[in-house]
């Protein structure tokens, strides 16, 4: 057993289970098997004659047995190597990651919202539509636009959502358009989302102020453009000051408006997006909203629509009837032209509820006040790390700062590396490498719930990290992060040699050979 | 307000420290149009007691499934959610997380969607999984689309026992990606291997299929072969695998599910958890986000999300897909809860749902004018009323009994299917509902 | 006698008769990374000048190989599916990836000389 050393930031105190205090050392549950052993108890049912006509299953499928307490201790365990919202501020440009309430988790669990079927007859549920007519009520008001599809079940579903009404509605006028402008500065769902669509993606530049370049956009705009897609706030965090200029234009040409709504959090309650000209905006529940990351997911990504784009809305709808609400499911009526299914069943009913939580606890004055800390959290960052870090753009910002690694020239040390060291410090790092416009970017979006403790924190220990990187102390960042429960991970091998599930070992040979 | 942590003096400080006057210098962008005044026309803030009381309301307008006899299926299944399982994905490390993109803090995240994309290889029978999609419906979708790539052919076939929400979804990415469907009457009769030709780049079939029926599909997986086309299985009740033989032991090439009956509520539909699977020489052709295993700069064993030049934030037009999330906590769930299950677990739960169906089934079989259309079930039959189902369904419902699924809500004005009700059992059925159910079912066609 | 040439894309040609080898040069792997996979087209196949070729993906990108001329393609790499680090370790020798019996051979005059490359390579910083 080696003693710690104190200079080298590469070695620790080694144990020996391998544990590191409160960090344990797990291995997979298929390491782990009891066979026959099992987690709950079931009774057995009175003998029954088998309908599987002879199709069961032949062999052991290869699951591992184990009770609920190593269960609960594998899981458990598991999650304490993991970086959450509960336990420290996320940095994360254009991901919003705001605290996640528990009302919310309370709520979603009630058994009239939780243990409802998406099939029952719809006279049993009337809650349920309800709940999320007012949820599109809440919506509609803050986006000011008269209509909104709730059923796509995340941000890059929801653009896909809007990009498919809007060429069913130039299809529907008899308009071949094949052209989708998108600005450099886009994140990379939007050029995907224009080409699945059937569409080739004609990139607009940045002017120097980290807007779109308007006349760049002007000059491209013509009769086979089907619309622009742009994200307002932008992705370097500015507010797109030219936007009703650009919409003017935009719609002189025929072609669509599209809005990427990840960053609405800086403009709610204070901007209508309706007011700014857009056509079609697709919202994050699980970024403006609230709705908890779980992970990676489940999201919801229900998008705004104008009212020629509306009656392509995919199903269901929920429409106010002459006595009641209304639930249509298929394309009649009012929704004989709906552009159809794009999931199974009726949305992401979960999230919904943990979204108009959020929103009535808020309150149209509180969800204002959100915007309006998430803007000045951001511009108390940038003008305390203005000097320590190199922004990308002079003047104020909106709910994200965008810095690059101007500020590493000649230090050897990376926007990667900087990051690694900030997980040492106890952070997770920044939105890093995009936009793709600026070389190394850094983006950095607080929120509004995070306190200004927890910003001067965060910029005391970023100044730091800059001295240190300029004073030469490039093997620091390099060999970070050391005191996490892994070092870096190697994702070259992972990507030449992907090993994608555990497998069994094959059966050794007794005799020696 | 509760979850605004800045006070008035700090932002009277900070705004002194930014160097403006008021908050609405940092909004001077806005154009004057688009500016509003004041707050938005909504009500104003709650307190958790009145927001409580508000969604509490709504709550309780609706039937709860636990509080009636209920045998509702059609793709999304009642079964029972240990109780560890929800007490353990609320963990806030779990639960406020975010997507595993710093593989050093997010190992927890990390190593049980490796564990999720084994447990749905081993149950599906297939070589490899991915860490989860939105649902079985985009699954589905997804399935033909990679099939397409795969076989650079853009015609799908698919099979009139294929969920209908599927076919719709499938339906609407055919219409605007480009790519062909020719989807078979959901009446039967369909001989689908006829139907495979030059064009065919896949066959989509679901088992058991949307009226329950169970079938061997290792000879259409032959003809999908030899003519160069691939074989999609749709498995919309995944407990089925714990009794019934697996689309990979069937030469199945995609295995596009719903991962609902593990660990996830029914609400209302969403959020579920789509799962994908499919053979090894196929994995680079496979979307939606993918984890691997890796060593670390100490040794160790570790985990990494790996293969992303398929998506979108890498690719951008050249994606795969355009899908940039999984179903995390969802997945999460399924995890656990089959962890909780094990093989013997599974085993006898799936032999429960089975047992509870054929009872059912030999049950009403008894009511007049009732006749049963399976010859093979798993947890899920369609029978065939004297009346139309819808109504007689309603019916039910007056008298406190969710009695299944009408055909017709899905083919609405198909009049051979008018008659048709699809009927669910799970562990969670007891005698008594039963009886409630043929009871009911005797009073209302009487 | 063979015959190299380079183009703005950074892939390199070199003629060894009728047959054109192509790859990618340092300056390209360097930028990309360690290199994890290489898409190669099928033999046959017709390849057009300036349209895509073939794919090579390193961990955090990927980018298209455009054909520096056009042709039928002959051969392609095989070893590269095994061995993808050939790319960063020899990217003009055995990190080659895929050879052509050229359509129209004049389509080289158009093409950098290797100090017409090195120079553009350095204008690039």
């Amino acid at each position: 057993m080696s003693a710690h050393q104190a200079d080298d930031p590469g070695s620790r105190l080694e144990t020996f289970s391998g544990n590191r205090g409160l960090q344990i050392e797990e291995p997979l549950i298929f390491e782990q098997d009891s066979p026959g052993h099992c987690g709950v108890d079931l009774p057995e049912p009175a003998p029954f004659h088998s309908r599987l006509g002879g199709l069961e299953r032949q062999g052991p499928i290869g699951l591992p047995g184990l009770s609920e307490p190593q269960i609960v201790r594998h899981f458990t365990r598991l999650s304490q190597k993991n970086y959450a919202i509960d336990a420290g501020l996320y940095p994360l440009g254009s991901c919003t990651m705001k605290h996640n309430p528990r009302l919310n988790e309370k709520l979603a669990r009630l058994p009239g919202l939780a243990d409802i079927h998406p099939l029952q007859p719809v006279s049993t549920v009337p809650g349920a539509l309800e709940l999320i007519d007012t949820l599109a009520h809440w919506l509609k008001a803050l986006t000011g636009m008269p209509a909104i599809a709730l059923s796509p079940a995340a941000g890059a579903h929801g653009e896909l959502c809007g990009m498919m009404c809007i060429r069913a509605a130039l299809e529907a006028r008899g308009d071949r358009r094949t052209r989708v402008l998108v600005p450099e500065s886009a994140h990379g769902t939007n050029p995907a989302t224009a080409a699945a669509c059937g569409y080739t993606v004609d990139p607009i530049p940045a002017n120097a102020t980290g807007r779109v370049d308007r006349a760049a956009l002007e000059a491209k705009l013509g009769s086979d453009v089907a619309a622009l897609m742009l994200t307002n706030p932008n992705t370097c965090g500015l507010f797109e000051r030219e936007i009703l200029e650009i919409a003017e234009a935009v719609h002189r040409a025929g072609a669509f408006f599209y809005c990427d709504g990840a960053n609405f959090n800086a403009i709610v309650g204070r901007v209508r997006p309706a007011d700014l000209g857009i056509d079609c905006m697709h919202l994050n529940l699980h970024k403006t909203f609230s709705t908890p990351h779980g992970g990676g997911g489940p999201g919801s990504g229900p998008v705004a629509l104008s009212a020629t784009l509306a009656p392509f809305a995919p199903l269901p709808w929920i429409v106010h009837g002459p006595e009641d609400l209304e639930f249509i499911e298929h394309k009649t009526g009012a929704a004989e032209n709906s552009l159809g299914r794009l999931k199974g069943f009726h949305g992401q009913m979960g999230m919904f509820v943990r979204a108009l939580a959020y929103m009535m606890s808020h309150g149209s004055d509180g969800l204002r006040q959100v915007a309006e800390d998430a803007v000045l959290n951001a511009n108390y960052l940038r003008t305390r790390l203005a000097d320590d870090l190199s922004l990308s753009f002079p003047g104020p910002c909106m709910h994200e700062v965008l810095f690059d690694d101007g500020f590493l020239k000649d230090t050897g040390v990376t926007t990667l590396d900087f990051a690694k060291a900030l997980i040492d410090e106890g952070y997770h790092p920044m939105t890093m490498y995009f936009p793709l416009i600026v070389h190394g970017a850094m983006l950095i979006e607080p929120t509004e719930t995070e306190s200004r403790a927890s910003l001067d924190q965060f910029v005391d220990v970023v100044k730091a990290l800059a001295a240190a990187a300029r004073s030469g102390d490039a093997a620091r960042f390099r060999a970070a992060p050391v005191h996490t429960p892994r070092r870096r991970l190697d994702e070259t091998n992972a990507a030449r040699k992907p090993v994608l599930r555990w497998r069994p070992e094959p059966v050794q040979r007794e005799a020696a050979e | 307000m509760r979850y605004l942590p800045l006070t008035a003096p700090d932002r009277a400080e900070m705004l002194a420290a930014v160097g403006v006057d008021s908050i609405d210098a940092l909004f001077a962008d806005v154009p004057a149009a688009a500016r509003l005044i004041g707050p938005v026309d909504l009500p104003r803030a709650m307190g958790e007691i009145e927001v409580e009381r508000s969604l509490s309301r709504m709550a309780a307008r609706n039937v709860a499934a636990g509080s009636v006899p209920f045998f509702i299926g059609g793709g999304v299944y009642r079964h029972h959610i240990p109780a560890a399982v929800d007490h353990l994905i609320q963990r806030g490390e779990f639960l406020t997380s975010y997507t595993p993109y710093q593989p050093e803090i997010s190992q927890g995240t990390l190593q049980y969607l490796f564990e999720f994309q084994t447990q749905v290889a081993l149950l599906t029978g297939m070589d490899v999984a991915n860490a989860s999609l939105y649902d079985g419906a985009t699954a589905c979708a997804e399935a033909v689309m990679m099939a397409n790539r795969v076989t650079s052919r853009r015609r799908a076939v698919l099979s009139g026992g294929l969920h209908p929400h599927y076919r719709q979804v499938c339906a609407t990415y055919a219409r605007f990606v480009g790519f062909e469907l020719s989807a078979q009457d959901p009446r039967g009769g369909e001989k689908l291997a006829r139907l495979i030709d030059p064009s065919t780049s896949c066959v989509v079939v679901q088992n058991p299929d949307f009226f329950g029926e169970v079938r061997d599909y290792a000879e259409l997986a032959r003809a999908c072969h030899d003519a160069g086309a691939l074989l999609i299985v749709v498995v919309t009740e995944i407990l089925s695998l714990g009794a019934v033989r697996p689309p990979g032991a069937m030469g199945a090439d995609i295995v596009a599910s719903e991962g609902q009956s593990l660990g996830n509520a029914l609400n209302f539909g969403g959020p579920h958890v789509g799962l994908f699977a499919t053979r090894d020489t196929l994995v680079r052709q496979m979307p939606g986000r993918l984890v691997g295993q890796t060593v670390d700069a100490d040794g160790r064993r570790g985990w990494v999300l790996t293969l992303s030049t398929r998506e979108q934030h890498i690719r951008r037009e050249r994606a795969t897909s355009n899908i940039c999330t999984n179903a995390g906590l969802c997945a999460l769930a399924f995890t656990i809860h089959l962890a909780l299950l094990g093989e013997t677990g599974l085993t006898q739960l799936a032999r429960l749902n089975h047992a509870a169906a054929v009872t059912l089934s030999e049950r009403l079989e008894l009511v007049p004018g009732v006749r049963l259309l399976n010859r093979t079930f798993f947890n899920e039959f369609a029978m065939r009323l004297p009346r139309p189902a819808a109504e007689v369904v309603e019916a039910l419902a007056v008298r406190g009994v969710l009695a299944g699924v009408p055909v017709s809500r899905f083919y609405p004005g198909n009049a051979a299917v008018a008659d048709l009700l699809l009927v669910a059992a799970t562990e969670m059925t007891t005698a008594e509902d039963m009886d409630r159910l043929e009871r009911g079912l005797r009073e209302v066609l009487s | 006698m063979s015959l190299l040439r380079y183009t703005k894309d950074h892939e390199w040609v070199r003629l060894d008769g009728d047959i054109a080898v192509v790859g990618i040069t340092d300056y390209a792997q360097s930028q990309l990374g360690d290199v994890v996979y290489v898409e190669l087209p099928e033999i046959g196949r017709q390849v057009e000048q300036g349209k895509e070729a073939a794919v090579v993906e390193s961990v955090k990108a990927a980018s298209e190989v455009y054909a520096p001329v056009s042709g039928e393609v002959t051969e392609v790499n095989d070893t590269l599916a095994a061995d993808p680090a050939k790319v960063n370790a020899d990217p003009m020798g055995e990190g080659w990836f895929l050879k052509l019996r050229l359509a129209h051979p004049r389509e080289l005059d158009g093409l950098l000389d290797e100090d017409a490359y090195k120079r553009f390579v350095e204008d690039q910083h």
